[in-house]
């Protein structure tokens, strides 16, 4: 049995011409609940206009992230015993991003800043070629496979203090998918993503707080990736090979 | 909703940035005493009593431990940018120059 019979829930509602304010709810606390357990149970049995957003529920489409206590995190794969503060949690919408309604942000900035960052493939070969053998132990395909289980959930995005203070700064997970497609050996312009992560805005506005790496719910490391794009654009300006 | 960020490179971040505007301040002031010896020896020696005053000492400290956070820090981020190593690698390295130091500066003390 939980020690409580019920959890104190505020939830930052609001959007475009609606100011964000908190609204408290009392759900009826449970064993075992996610933070989007809590969330639904608020839209289905207390106030249906209540906006959020969800798909898989397993933490594989990235659809649900949300700001709970102050940290962004995927609310279905998030406990509620994990965040409780005393009895209560506060949930609101992802921040550094334009609020649509209530919890449901507006992805379209981190979206058009993936394909800012360059992030798209290069294709080495046609279709009417054999597929190209990729090595997995060397160096550049370990240094991708670190990079390829990102969820595009916008949690490091949320949590970067230099995407708050720089809206032109293209942030963790552009970053790392640029990283990601400079190590794979079937990019073809390599040039093409250090030339658009060198730039205003680029990996040299990151400051190394590391909150991309703190919080990413898939344990990911994007804070490497973009050091990593630093060495190689810093060794590009100053003549050197990769 | 008050965001959370206290985690330790967050903190070594700002440590280093709060760190760095103290000694921005601090230069120009430091300069414009050095100055004095060449411009008014006598000026600058009235100048440097005020260094026996405790508050003066508690304030050089202060000083000597900006400069202190802010060479480590910048240590921190050159290895960082730089050096491509796994974590533990990174543990390692790090228990090394902490132990060189640790040494080092035994020997330092024994000396003088």
């Amino acid at each position: 049995m939980p020690e409580r019979d019920h959890l104190t829930v505020t939830v930052q509602r609001g959007g475009p011409g609606a100011p964000m304010r908190p609204q408290t709810f009392e759900v009826p606390a449970y064993d075992n609940q996610t933070v989007l357990d809590v969330v639904s149970w608020i839209q289905q049995n207390a106030d249906p206009t209540l906006t959020y957003r969800f798909a898989c529920r397993v933490g594989m489409c990235g659809s649900c992230a949300m700001m709970v206590n102050g940290v962004p995190r995927w609310t279905c794969r998030t406990h509620v015993s994990k965040v409780l503060d005393g009895n209560a949690i506060e949930v609101g919408p992802l921040r550094n991003l334009p609020v649509i309604k209530d919890l449901a942000a507006d992805m379209d900035p981190f979206f058009d800043k993936w394909v800012s960052a360059e992030g798209m493939h290069h294709p080495t070969r046609t279709r009417d070629d054999a597929i190209e053998p990729i090595d997995p132990v060397t160096m550049e395909r370990q240094e991708a496979n670190a990079g390829i289980e990102c969820i595009n959930c916008s949690v490091c995005y949320s949590a970067c203090d230099t995407v708050a203070g720089n809206p032109d700064y293209l942030g963790p997970a552009a970053l790392q998918r640029a990283w990601t497609l400079y190590n794979d050996a079937k990019d073809a312009n390599k040039d093409a993503i250090l030339d658009a992560v060198s730039g205003k805005g680029g990996c040299h506005s990151c400051h190394s707080m590391g909150s991309c790496t703190t919080y990413c719910p898939n344990e990911l490391d994007p804070l490497s990736a973009i050091l990593g794009l630093k060495r190689a654009t810093a060794k590009r300006f100053f003549g050197g090979r990769k | 909703m008050k965001v959370a960020r206290a985690h330790p490179l967050w903190l070594a971040y700002l440590l280093h940035r709060l760190s760095g505007l103290g000694l921005a301040l601090f230069l120009p002031l430091h300069f414009w005493v050095l100055s004095y010896a060449l411009n008014d020896a006598a000026k600058l020696d009235a100048f440097l009593t005020l260094t026996e005053m405790p508050l003066v000492k508690a304030a050089e400290f202060g000083l000597v431990f900006l400069l202190a956070v802010h060479l480590f820090g910048g240590l921190r981020l050159i290895a960082l940018e730089w050096l491509p190593w796994s974590a533990p690698q990174k543990t390692w390295a790090a228990a090394a120059v902490a132990g060189s130091f640790l040494v080092s500066t035994t020997f330092l003390l024994q000396a003088i």
